[in-house]
């Protein structure tokens, strides 16, 4: 194992920076990593063991035991409980006769748990050695059961394919792409590939940077910050080398749309990145993939070759002179905080995916502390057409201070989910007619991060002036228990993501976490609410990042929006009700004793 | 060397160097900004949370934001001092703070915060963690239990170019300080003991000495923490 | 005007909190002036013989009778004090929290190095004796407390600058000095 391991780390030049890709190696040939392995790393890289551990704790598919042959990783997001994920659990326990979180005794499989897989408009969906597995059902997981038991490869068992480029021999997945407005006003607009660069490369860098200015094309991925406005501080930087990332770490629950770009459109979002490091003048581009999305991999590494051969890439770029600029791919490796700019530069340099304190800005310091821009696989794929079209069409498309159009991410209870592509400006109500929801309580705006909003501001529009949103927008249905069945399950989310470097988001998520229980569970009081309200504010003031920020918008939002909920939960006017039950305190120690319980 | 720059820090006028960052130039200038996990001199970590002031109205944590000129910083404000105070609680119910128990009580700096802002109960409720303890090496007892993970000893305590301690697990329940066993039992008595004065709190504790200073003499008895920057 | 009624107990403590309001000193003297006892080691009193003003709580709750006592004191006494850190926090009995009781039944009955007589390993588990809790708990996540004295005891002071407001109804002063943990 030794040798192995030594020659996997030498293939990344002995570099700590690389951890990350040598720690995948190596789980990929071991199918974990073994303590040996920790010790061999340390050795070679000259850490402690506990440093090593230190990146590998932090990621939810690195794991130092064995999880089985067959390992099936369970969405236990919202919508997969809505759509019926517990059945399809109980299933799975019942074939294979081990409960989630465990192992197969002889090895054969492991039932594991996960945050959101990006599959929101086919769940129930799991991950299974990594391929995807969506719309499950009781007997598909029968059939799945049947072929570990048979030993087939769990490619064999895709069955047929998705729509789109799914079907393509170099993806070959049953994942579907529900591209449910196929021409879209700018990102499905066909185009030549290649063609945006040639324009590109005819103007100045300048040009460049000044056209997406003018364009107020802003950043796809939630927080909407002028993307020219990045490039051109990147460029002023004065750093030696200057990095082009992009995050296609999409992990908000509810959110897809990467995943469609990525698979239908692959080309346009790489030329967008050509496009972009040409803008700031950077050498390399790196591609931050989801671990989820590591089906597609293979799939985009030739896309990339491809390009390389057409001169779209590598050295000379359309014969440029002095025009170098290449692509790699880094996988991720389940952190949804990754998604956070600086945590995704940590991570890709083999450390724990921790947002950095800012100032500085990754633009001024980022990936190696070079000036390093990060931009969401939309932003870039919008670019191209930018620069196709003209800054002024662009801006003619949406509102005012949104310019364009957004990739939304539609699921939950509506009757057509999918990927949709709309001007900026579009209301809720609009949207909720377009998908086929009727009967709706609420909607989950942006994902746990954002907003729940009720009816009452439906007439509200998607755009960064009014309801921003990275693009993942949940429909909660009338019937469903938007308390029990939504917040709870966002505020574990956010418990288990939390990177844990803020002292606020690593324990009052917790603390907030058991205040709302004890109202659900009947003790509540209308103080616990005011409480609940107050100490969740907190969140907002306290923490360091986007994730710790908003943690407590799950609970924030449906109290503001939703109150009359919790106020239903109370039972009692009085001001003080313990949760200590007596029958339940001695239960243990009396049973321990042979004593019958007294408690009066 | 450097051209002055001025900063305003809760109305009062500081003159220092652009670069330094703002609980450093408070300091210089006796105004105490509160922080569990600042080092005068190591790489910020920004983890503790409590030294956030408003600068232009923006939270901003005052250990790793540089001083920039003209900036105006607001600190002692009911805001932030309510936050500060809720963070203190949060820390004590998340840990197990038995304070009567604890060789640290009295230089505690987690405690003398609990002091400063006169906790005479956390607001929250108790959660009595078993993180567990490690005895393992020779001159080092790590009590993860009273861990506030603000990161010091995994900034800077380093063996042969090695970090001693690091982060283990994310997420709220699982995430802790681990101290490397191995690397740990290489530590001189003097690395043991700098490795416990850095701990704000009774999580690293050197062996065999304990309680040395008696009640009345600590460092917290008598007044409270920050006042040897305000009386300055 | 009848005195203020003060009652005191102790649950999961170690009277450690009695003997430092005992360490009032010679104020005691003026203390008998001001108030009354009822229900308390003090006076010996050993069930509340009419409604009092005043209960204080020494310890925390680690079986059922703690838990029958404070509700009484709840009902009895108009202003509740959680005393100590044993009844803010439970304080040092609840170092077991973090481990499960058969654990610490074990180690204080069979297995513990100061266990030797009992041969015939016997658990106590007579119906007269109270129930043990799974964890303690400190007295206001069982009935509401009013207000907290910190301090391994308290000291006297505290105690006493406490009791002199609360029958005053002055402001109470909280001098540096008096406010510990330990």
């Amino acid at each position: 194992m030794k040798d192995k391991v030594q020659n996997i780390i030498g293939e990344y030049q002995n570099d700590k920076n690389r951890l990350m890709d040598i720690l995948i190696d190596i789980q990929a040939e071991f199918k974990c990593i073994p303590a040996e392995a920790i010790e061999t790393i340390a050795g070679q890289l000259i850490m402690s063991k506990a440093d090593v551990r230190q990146t590998l704790s932090f990621y939810h598919f690195f794991t130092t035991e064995p999880t089985g042959k067959y390992t099936v990783y369970l969405n236990d997001s919202v919508v997969a409980e809505m759509m019926g994920r517990n059945e399809i659990a109980k299933a799975f326990e019942n074939e294979i006769g081990v409960k989630f979180g465990s192992v197969t005794d002889d090895g054969l499989v492991g039932l594991f748990n996960t945050a959101d897989i990006g599959m929101n408009d086919q769940e129930p969906a799991a991950l299974i050695n990594g391929v995807p597995f969506t719309n499950l059902t009781i007997s598909k997981v029968k059939e799945l059961v049947a072929g570990f038991k048979a030993g087939r490869e769990v490619k064999d068992m895709v069955g047929k394919c998705g729509d789109g480029m799914n079907a393509d021999e170099r993806i070959m997945s049953m994942v579907n792409s529900n591209c449910q407005r196929k021409h879209g006003s700018i990102l499905c607009l066909e185009y030549e590939v290649g063609s945006a660069l040639k324009r590109a490369v005819n103007i100045t860098r300048e040009a460049v940077i000044e056209t997406m200015r003018s364009s107020n094309l802003r950043g796809r991925g939630g927080a909407g910050f002028p993307a020219g406005l990045k490039w051109e501080f990147c460029r002023k930087s004065g750093g030696d080398i200057n990095y082009l990332v992009c995050n296609a770490d999409e992990g908000e629950p509810g959110t897809f749309k990467d995943r469609v770009l990525l698979t239908e459109m692959p080309e346009q979002m790489f030329e967008g990145m050509v496009i972009a490091g040409y803008a700031i003048d950077a050498d390399e581009g790196v591609l931050y993939l989801r671990a989820e999305y590591y089906y597609l991999k293979a799939y985009l590494e030739d896309v990339l070759q491809k390009m390389r051969n057409d001169n779209l890439l590598g050295d000379k770029i359309l014969d440029v002179e002095g025009f170098n600029f290449d692509i790699r791919i880094q996988m991720g490796a389940g952190a949804y905080v990754c998604g956070e700019e600086s945590a995704l530069i940590e991570s890709m340099e083999g450390k724990r995916g921790e947002p950095r304190n800012r100032p500085p800005f990754p633009v001024q310091s980022g990936y190696h502390n070079e000036p390093t821009v990060v931009n969401n696989v939309e932003t870039l794929s919008t670019v191209v057409k930018i620069i196709l079209h003209s800054a002024d069409w662009f801006k003619a498309i949406g509102t005012r201070e949104s310019a364009g159009t957004k990739v939304l991410s539609i699921s939950g209870d509506c009757k057509n989910p999918g990927v949709y592509e709309v001007e900026y400006g579009i209301s809720v109500n609009e949207m909720l007619e377009m998908v086929g929801a009727t009967s709706v309580q609420a909607v989950q705006v942006a994902g746990p991060s954002g907003a729940c909003i009720g009816p009452d501001k439906f007439n509200q529009t998607i755009a960064f002036e009014d309801l921003a949103t990275g693009g993942a927008m949940i429909v909660i249905g009338k019937d469903r228990d938007l308390l029990k069945e939504v917040v709870l399950n966002y505020i574990s989310f956010f418990i288990d993501e939390s990177c844990g470097s803020c002292a606020p988001c690593r324990s009052l998520t917790l603390i907030l976490k058991n205040k709302f229980l004890k109202l659900l569970n009947g003790y509540g009081t209308m103080k616990d609410i005011d409480e609940l309200y107050s100490w969740g504010k907190y969140m907002k003031q306290a923490n360091r990042c986007g994730l710790g920020q908003t943690a407590a918008n799950p609970i924030l939002t449906t109290i503001e929006n939703f109150r009359p909920l919790y106020e239903a939960l109370v039972k009692t006017d009085d001001e003080f009700v313990s949760e200590f039950n007596m029958d339940k305190a001695v239960e243990a120690s009396c049973k321990y004793v042979d004593r019958i319980p007294n408690v009066h | 060397m450097n051209d002055k720059i001025k900063v305003t820090i809760d109305g009062i006028e500081c003159w220092t160097e652009e670069g330094k960052y703002i609980i450093d130039v408070a300091k210089e200038n006796g105004i105490y900004i509160p922080s569990l996990c600042h080092m005068e001199g190591i790489k910020p970590a920004g983890s503790c949370r409590i030294c956030n002031v408003q600068i232009n109205g923006r939270n901003m944590t005052a250990c790793s934001t540089p001083a920039a000129d003209g900036m105006n910083i607001e600190s002692n404000i009911p805001e932030l001092e309510e936050m500060r105070k809720a963070i203190v609680e949060v820390m004590f119910v998340a840990g197990n703070h038995f304070c009567p128990a604890c060789e640290k009580s009295g230089n505690c700096e987690l405690q003398a915060l609990g002091y400063r802002y006169q906790m005479m109960v956390p607001r929250f409720p108790y959660e009595f963690p078993e993180k567990g303890v490690n005895a393992d090496s020779k001159y080092i007892y790590h009590d993860r239990n009273r861990c506030i993970i603000c990161k010091r000893c995994v900034r800077s305590i380093m063996k042969d170019g090695k970090h001693v301690f690091a982060l283990n697990g994310r997420g709220g329940e699982k995430l802790h300080v681990e101290i490397d066993t191995d690397l740990a039992s290489q530590l001189t008595e003097a690395e043991a003991q700098e490795a416990m004065d850095i701990c704000p709190v009774g999580a690293i504790l050197k062996k065999e000495r304990g309680y040395y200073s008696p009640i009345g003499e600590r460092k917290f008895d008598k007044a409270p923490i920050g006042s040897e920057i305000e009386n300055k | 005007m009848s005195k203020p009624v003060v009652a005191t107990t102790s649950l999961a403590g170690c009277f450690g909190c009695h003997m430092s309001l005992l360490d009032i000193d010679e104020r005691i003297l003026e203390l008998i002036e001001l108030v009354e006892f009822n229900k308390s080691p003090i006076d010996d009193i050993k069930t509340f013989t009419k409604q009092c003003d005043i209960g204080l709580i020494e310890g925390g709750c680690c079986n059922s009778e703690n838990v029958h006592v404070l509700k009484d004191f709840r009902k009895n006494c108009k202003i509740l004090v959680s005393v100590g850190e044993c009844a803010i926090m439970g304080g040092l009995p609840a170092l077991r929290n973090g481990i499960p009781i058969e654990e610490c039944i074990r180690e204080a009955y069979l297995d513990g190095p100061t266990v030797s007589l009992n041969e015939e390993q016997i658990l106590p588990n007579d119906d007269e004796l109270p129930m043990l809790l799974d964890k303690v708990y400190p007295c206001h996540e069982i009935v509401k407390i009013d207000y907290y004295l910190p301090g391994c005891p308290p000291r006297a002071d505290l105690i006493w600058n406490a009791l002199i407001a609360l029958v005053t109804g002055d402001e109470m002063k909280l001098p540096y000095e008096v406010v510990k943990f330990d």
